[in-house]
């Protein structure tokens, strides 16, 4: 039983907190895609920035959360999606916008939008330094521990990972709310499913981008935050996020963001179940297997240094078995 | 004062004229079909019309007012539609989201024009849920007729709404055609099957290498035995 909640903490519920982080991601980096066609590889970097913002906000208020009892990055939590979405569409003015004006390919646009991630993580070393920092400014995590009856080994759920659980349902649920009922969203998807028809019904292409921009920066925001909040805020956070976010969103099929969500937790479970100690599970078999066969003490089938190497080979698998993901692709 | 009156259209794609000096006139309750071989320049006419693609000389004017080179967006403020031949639904959204699309600038009318589009076209009113990308040919062609008139347009050009669909719904598109011109609209379109298309209308237009060969009535236009002999294939 013990080796089971074992199991529940490093793989259930680390699973759930990766995946979410890059189901959140992976939808941000999917929509600017069905709308905008071209991969935008600063994402992981917006991410980053909006964590960066939270932080700041946490430092110049450390006690705004004692006031309703929620961590303060938390309460900061919306300003920070506000000023991260508004930076989004500021950075589209005047990076993207003048490249679209042009006409010019894709890859240019995704070349572009490489040079804007440099900058960023450029701006927020000079600001934020090289180091780890925090987003619990004078106060501590909660960690919550759940004794299950004669267990000896208890459930472990941090408090961010309990927000980070109910904020990805609230987010995911609020996105198929917008795209399936509102007018904008179903604009959206028109623009997405059929650019030229959409103007020819008087559909604003602007207003559309400007739209994607805000949901996919304030999006990005949340998932930067809440990361940092049960890990730490780094700046170079956005290079263990990039290839993940990307790899969700090709494996769930681009430009489909429920694809992105299943292939964010699919790539999340894949990491953490590459990394986890089978070797945990087994042991209690031990007495049954012969002699001979000793369990070794690690049984992982990569080491944690290389976790980054899964969605690596997710991705290529994906890419040559089924290209277009899991889901079809390229629609909204 | 004609619904569309265009003079001299001059016009073409990066800098190559396809049109050279199109003439046309459709009065509000009209029809008017526009025929001719393949590279006459009849979708073009139609594009250069709806502001697809540019008007280098001529005039064309929507109730009076001059409208060469107006964006496809301004246009359809203005009342007009165009049902493109290809890639003329979306095909993610479902049919009542198609025809809320249509009705975008204008969202109030939408439950009403869906009630009326519903009657001319039965079977999309029980394949609303459904995505039309699902539909056969000929519902996408109702389809993208619906979406374009959500918006009560006064004016709606068809480029060749026909195309590819079996005898059964060519006959069932005709049909829908004339009775949204009964319900007052004009109407203006591009036809393969000339003689089915002449039937119909009130106004043909015979074009050959961007100019007019023969400007009469449907009816004159398909007893004419030189249209009959060079357009209709004999």
């Amino acid at each position: 039983m013990n080796e089971l909640i074992f199991f529940f903490n490093y793989v259930v519920v680390a699973g759930s907190v990766t995946g979410s982080i890059y189901a959140i991601g992976a939808i941000g980096v999917t929509l600017i895609y069905s709308i905008l066609r071209f991969a935008h590889f600063a994402h992981a970097d917006m991410m980053t920035l909006g964590a960066f913002i939270a932080l700041l906000l946490t430092m110049a208020f450390p006690h705004a959360g004692d006031v309703v009892g929620l961590p303060t990055a938390i309460v900061m939590l919306p300003l920070s999606m506000a000023l991260t979405s508004l930076a989004a569409v500021g950075i589209d003015r005047v990076c993207y916008q003048p490249l679209r004006a042009q006409g010019v390919r894709p890859i240019v646009m995704v070349i572009a939008s490489l040079g804007v991630a440099l900058m960023l993580q450029g701006a927020i070393r000079l600001f934020a330094g090289t180091g780890a920092q925090s987003l619990y400014v004078e106060a501590r995590k909660a960690i919550f521990r759940i004794e299950l009856p004669g267990v000896a080994r208890p459930i472990v759920v941090t408090e961010p990972q309990l927000i980070l659980f109910v904020l990805t349902v609230v987010a995911v649920v609020g996105l198929q709310l917008f795209l399936t009922r509102t007018r904008m969203g179903k604009a959206m998807r028109a623009m997405s499913d059929n650019p030229d028809l959409a103007r020819a019904c008087g559909i604003n292409t602007r207003v559309i981008i400007t739209l994607t921009w805000l949901i996919a920066g304030s999006l990005a925001a949340m998932a930067g935050t809440l990361l940092s909040l049960d890990v730490a805020f780094k700046p170079d956070l956005s290079f263990f996020l990039l290839l993940p976010i990307f790899a969700a969103a090709i494996v769930g099929g681009v430009g489909n963001p429920w694809g992105a969500i299943a292939g964010g937790f699919l790539v999340g479970f894949a990491e953490t179940l590459a990394v986890f100690n089978w070797a945990v599970l087994l042991r209690p078999l031990q007495a049954m297997l012969p002699a001979w066969l000793e369990l070794p003490n690690n049984l992982a089938l990569v080491g944690t240094e290389y976790k980054i190497v899964v969605p690596f080979f997710i991705l290529i698998a994906v890419l040559v078995w089924r290209p277009t993901g899991l889901f079809k692709g390229k629609v909204i | 004062m004609p619904l569309l009156e265009a003079s001299d259209v001059h016009g073409g794609y990066g800098g190559m004229n396809i049109l050279n000096g199109v003439n046309m006139t459709i009065e509000a309750d009209e029809i008017g079909v526009i025929v001719g071989p393949n590279g006459a320049g009849k979708s073009t006419m139609l594009k250069a019309i709806f502001g697809l693609l540019t008007v280098t000389a001529g005039e064309i004017r929507l109730r009076g007012e001059l409208i060469n080179n107006l964006s496809p967006h301004r246009l359809v403020e203005m009342g007009m539609g165009f049902v493109p031949q290809e890639r003329n639904i979306f095909p993610g959204l479902t049919v009542e989201e198609n025809l809320d699309m249509g009705a975008f600038l204008k969202p109030a009318t939408a439950p009403r024009m869906k009630a009326q589009i519903y009657d001319i076209f039965p079977p999309l009113r029980d394949k609303r849920r459904q995505p039309a990308g699902e539909l056969s040919g000929g519902q996408r062609q109702m389809v993208a007729m619906g979406r374009a008139m959500m918006n009560e347009p006064g004016m709606l050009l068809l480029d060749e709404p026909t195309a590819g669909l079996s005898p059964r719904y060519m006959n069932e598109i005709f049909e829908r055609i004339r009775a949204i011109n009964a319900a007052g609209v004009g109407i203006l379109m591009v036809e393969q099957n000339a003689r089915q298309a002449l039937g119909i209308a009130h106004r043909g237009f015979v074009l050959a290498a961007g100019q007019n060969r023969f400007t009469d009535s449907g009816e004159a236009l398909l007893n004419d035995p030189r249209v009959a002999r060079s357009f209709l294939g004999g």
